[in-house]
């Protein structure tokens, strides 16, 4: 026998072999696969059985086979042996918990700001649409100066309205967005300033991050509210919740800064040599080349930033600013609703409120993460 | 390579003539560099004259890439002098990038901007550093992907590029910025074996038009048909520089024989 080989006819390119598809072969697949997997199967469909039940029932209205008191409803049905959760009580105390102690006269102010920004954001985030850098600007810039004096009145004949009345979501929702944005640019700056080669800009930047890192937040806002003032020179005030927005934005952008940092150390040192190499300078570089490579890479990690800031807004409530968990807090005590399930209700409603603009979050990264993927790997 | 026929040296102007100063491309004396304490390039006296071709050729570790990295300034030395047309490199960040701005480099491992479309790659620089219009930037970078032959590919990204086309789009990206010098450093090296010709052709293509050339690479091959001089550097140290022919042909020192006898079998 030869052991030249010569071929004459090259193989076709065939479909793989086709496995038992449908119900039952997945089931066979993923739940049925191995005598352990189907113990654990077994103990799974047990638990859901116990557990979902007595859930489904707390939550769920009567008109849908539960044991809750629907919107409407009134605080003696609430307070019936059994009852499950009380939403009447949410639905009556519901614009507390949005806009807190702002006057009831005056909630077309937040309304209007509620609906500006959702017509600002939408478009910002949505990347098929157009005319992003007047976007930007309307949003960045416009929104958050309208937005005040809109809340905080005292020109064009609005009524002033105080920090102090501000409460529920808006507060949550101005902190974390405050938070959010101003960190960024200042996250990132610390980052780069933190690689720079010169060392007082480098040692200034290490300094701040190590500093505001090793701090908890609730110190942070403690100083910010309690011992900053005993500083100040007499009769000159920073509004509270001013203090609270620095503080809050400060914290995060230490964080933001070492994730970015993390993100432009993993790119190749070519990139910058590239970008040298051209003629690019140090900005230049930064902006077109290495940042949005390591910005990209650092996603998830920035956008656990944001949620873990977000939720972390609910500290706010320690140094007295009504934020969404604090009014809920606060509704608790109403006598009027009274009842056994009343605190539960709210705190699985704030939960609620928290859970859905954290996941939206974190489905919006999962979907820019797709979107910028220009890896290509082969 | 033998189908790229006629190598032309009539341009030939080895160091040590006397010129006139705007013949001078590139000037190094007496230059030293250290990492750390790590003495990695040795007394450098180096004159390349517009036009010239050059290869430097060496053992790894040779200093031969620190070299022409020192050149465009990626790498900083502490002693003598770099002239580059005409500008001595310093600390000042503005001859830096001035220096750059004229100096094309391309890398071993392409170094391709893998978040932008090839285009995008070739008309970054030409935008925001030479401050060309984007249409015209567009114009001058089809025209560059036309003679590295990779036209079609202007609306990928370089991760759907072979490793040979990637490296032609590196070079068109340097002459977007049309360099008056181009460093080659180890343009070949990461490539598939079946890749190396066309990018090869590419830098002929370049030295035939006249490009001020200095390439570090192991293909002898291509330093025989294009070079005007060829370099051969050990220990931080130039050992030996001669004409192609010769210095194929009848290297002097023992180090260049020893490393002539492993590389050409």
């Amino acid at each position: 026998m030869s052991i030249a080989f010569v071929r004459t006819d090259m193989a076709p390119s065939q479909s793989p072999p086709t496995r038992s598809s449908g119900l039952v072969g997945w089931a066979r697949k993923n739940l049925f696969a191995t005598p352990v997997d189907t113990i654990f199967t077994i103990i799974g469909v047990l638990f859901l059985i116990w557990a979902v039940p007595p859930i489904y029932g707390f939550i769920f209205p009567t008109s849908l086979g539960g044991n809750a008191v629907a919107p409407g409803g009134t605080v003696e049905q609430c307070r019936v042996e059994n009852a499950g959760a009380c939403w009447a009580y949410i639905a009556a105390r519901f614009n507390f918990f949005i806009y807190g102690f702002y006057p009831i006269s005056e909630y077309w102010r937040p309304n209007i700001v509620f609906a500006m920004g959702a017509v600002l954001i939408v478009p910002l985030l949505w990347p098929a649409i157009p005319y992003k850098g007047i976007n930007a600007l309307l949003f960045f810039v416009v929104f958050p100066v309208v937005s005040f004096y809109l809340l905080n009145g005292g020109v064009f004949g609005l009524k002033p309205v105080p920090t102090e009345q501000w409460g529920g979501l808006m507060v949550t929702l101005i902190i974390s967005l405050v938070g959010i944005i101003c960190s960024i640019p200042i996250g990132i700056l610390l980052a780069l300033g933190r690689q720079s080669d010169l060392p007082i800009i480098k040692t200034l930047c290490v300094m701040f991050i190590e500093l505001w890192r090793a701090v908890p937040l609730i110190t942070v806002l403690f100083m910010a509210s309690i011992m900053l003032p005993l500083f100040m020179p007499q009769g000159m005030t920073v509004d509270k919740l001013l203090r609270a927005l620095v503080g809050v934005t400060l914290f995060a952008s230490a964080y933001l800064a070492e994730v970015v940092r993390g993100g432009l150390q993993a790119l190749p040192r070519g990139q910058y040599e590239a970008g040298a190499s051209l003629g690019l300078s140090y900005w230049k570089r930064m902006f077109f080349i290495i940042l949005p490579q390591a910005l990209k890479h650092v996603i998830p990690g920035i956008v656990n930033n944001f949620i873990s800031l977000f939720k972390d807004t609910s500290l706010v409530s320690i140094v007295g600013i009504f934020d969404l968990l604090n009014t809920v807090q606060a509704a608790s005590s109403d006598i009027d609703w009274a009842s056994p399930t009343q605190a539960v209700t709210g705190y699985l409603f704030a939960a609620f409120v928290f859970w859905i603009f954290c996941f939206a979050m974190s489905r919006y990264s999962l979907f820019m993460e797709r979107r910028l993927n220009t890896g290509h790997k082969r | 390579m033998n189908q790229v026929s006629q190598t032309e040296s009539t341009s030939a102007a080895p160091g040590g003539m006397t010129v006139s100063d705007t013949d001078v491309a590139i000037d190094v004396v007496g230059m030293h560099k250290w990492y750390g304490d790590f003495h990695v390039l040795r007394d450098i006296d180096l004159r390349v004259m517009r036009g010239e071709r050059i290869v430097i050729a060496g053992p790894s570790g040779s200093g031969k890439s620190t070299l022409i990295r020192c050149i465009n300034r990626l790498e900083e030395h502490q002693q003598g002098q770099i002239i580059v047309n005409g500008t001595e490199l310093t600390n000042d960040l503005k001859r830096i990038d001035e220096v750059r701005r004229e100096v094309g480099m391309v890398f071993q491992h392409f170094n391709l901007f893998p978040h932008l479309t090839i285009l995008q790659n070739l008309t970054l620089a030409p935008i925001w550093v030479r401050g060309v219009p984007k249409a015209e930037a567009e114009d001058m970078a089809m025209h560059y992907l036309e003679r590295v032959k990779i036209p079609e590919q202007a609306m990928k990204f370089p991760g759907q590029l072979s490793g040979g086309q990637q490296q032609r789009v590196a070079i068109a990206r340097s002459l977007c910025m049309q360099p008056k010098i181009m460093l080659f450093d180890e343009p070949t090296s990461a490539l598939d074996p079946e890749m190396v010709k066309e990018v090869l052709e590419v830098m002929i293509s370049l030295a035939q038009e006249g490009m001020t050339m200095i390439c570090v690479t192991h293909e002898m091959g291509f330093a025989r048909q294009v070079a005007n001089r060829v370099i051969f550097m050990d220990q931080g140290q130039i050992i030996e520089q001669n004409e192609p022919e010769a210095f194929f042909s009848n290297p002097q020192h023992e180090r260049t024989k020893l490393f002539l006898s492993q590389i050409l079998h």
